[in-house]
């Protein structure tokens, strides 16, 4: 986990206008809806979901 | 050449003996399988009659012979190079890393045991040829009991104190007591975390601990003991449950945090208090001082 290098591989967000930009984004209508979202691409990723505090989740490989 | 026979018989049992006595100790560092235990087991009974014979040979005399030395150091960084491709190709599929700083402790081990296993059969031999078989039977329980004690490294424990520490979550950034380790975004994983988590923290006792603390090869080792004698939940797609240390940068203590099979805090503080101090993490700052003070008077 630590020392390597790590890579956003998705976004999840409730909304639009905070996210752009390179990775896959996904959007969510609600609260719930983001978490199991996230949590899926997490399970299928094999990645670990941070929360930004703004209503974004990224996934990111460590 | 019957007496020289039992010169090189003493130092190959002595050396031998010892290698089975450091193969034993060192159980913590080696999931040990039984080619494992074979191959160096044999390496050791090479190493010791190297030691061994060296005596008859300055005793024949064959100076020469003893060059042959050489060649067996070269064979022993073999040894280390052995170990270190072994333990790298292995950790790969690991899903909690020993790290690279661990790893080649142990080679160096490894090599450095083969020898101290050539040391205790070429002073039994000694001992043997000038002082009869009882000598060598005494001076090879000394050498091995010495040499035990020399390869026996510190530990954790001597250096820091380990105490019970609480997982809360601030956001969403998991806590140990005051020290933030990891943003955790799923709420579900945050509930498990902290009904399943364990935390303790690590104090180093002085400076020289809070250096050793700071080596991050060192702290993944404690995670990776810890894991290895608790168990752990993680699996390749539950990223959250890697066991993680980290550090307050104020006060130099460390925080771990691991999500075990077997929810024992008590195991736990003795898993951290019995990691191994790596090589490479060493240092002793403290001791430094008086040469630095050398140094500025110098600048000034």
């Amino acid at each position: 986990m630590q020392g390597e290098i790590s890579n956003i591989l998705a976004v999840v967000s409730l909304n639009q206008e905070v996210v752009s930009g390179g990775a896959p984004i996904f959007f969510a209508r609600n609260e719930g809806e983001l978490e199991k979202v996230a949590g899926y691409l997490s399970k299928i990723l094999d990645a670990m979901v941070h929360d930004l505090g703004n209503g974004c989740y990224i996934l990111v490989r460590h | 050449m019957p007496e020289y026979l039992i010169v090189i018989a003493a130092g190959i049992l002595a050396g031998t003996v010892s290698r089975l006595i450091l193969l034993r100790s060192d159980y913590r560092q080696y999931p040990g399988y039984p080619h494992g235990y074979l191959s160096h087991l044999l390496l050791g009974f090479i190493a010791a009659a190297l030691g061994a014979v060296a005596v008859p040979a300055v005793m024949v005399p064959e100076y020469t012979a003893v060059t042959f030395l050489a060649l067996a150091a070269t064979q022993f960084r073999e040894i280390r190079d052995m170990e270190r491709r072994t333990l790298e190709s292995l950790e790969r599929t690991e899903l909690i890393k020993r790290g690279l700083d661990y790893i080649e402790g142990i080679a160096r081990t490894f090599e450095a045991r083969n020898y101290l296993v050539m040391a205790t059969a070429f002073i039994t031999s000694l001992a043997t040829q000038f002082g009869g078989l009882p000598a060598g039977g005494v001076v090879a329980v000394i050498t091995i009991l010495l040499s035990r004690y020399l390869m026996s490294g510190d530990i954790i424990g001597n250096i820091c104190d380990v105490a019970p520490a609480r997982l809360s979550f601030d956001g969403p950034t998991l806590m140990v007591d005051e020290i933030g380790l990891i943003n955790v975004g799923l709420k579900n994983m945050r509930e498990e975390i902290l009904k399943n988590g364990l935390a303790v923290k690590i104090k180093p006792k002085d400076g020289n601990a809070r250096s050793i603390i700071h080596d991050m090869g060192q702290r993944k080792a404690i995670a990776f003991t810890a894991a290895v004698i608790l168990g752990t939940k993680k699996d390749v797609d539950i990223p959250e449950y890697t066991p993680l240390v980290r550090k307050n940068s104020d006060t130099g203590e460390a925080g771990l945090y691991i999500m075990p099979v077997e929810r024992d805090m008590e195991q736990l503080i003795a898993a951290v208090k019995l990691t191994p101090v790596l090589e490479s993490a060493s240092s002793k700052p403290l001791l430094a001082g008086s040469s630095t003070r050398k140094a500025k008077e110098k600048v000034e």
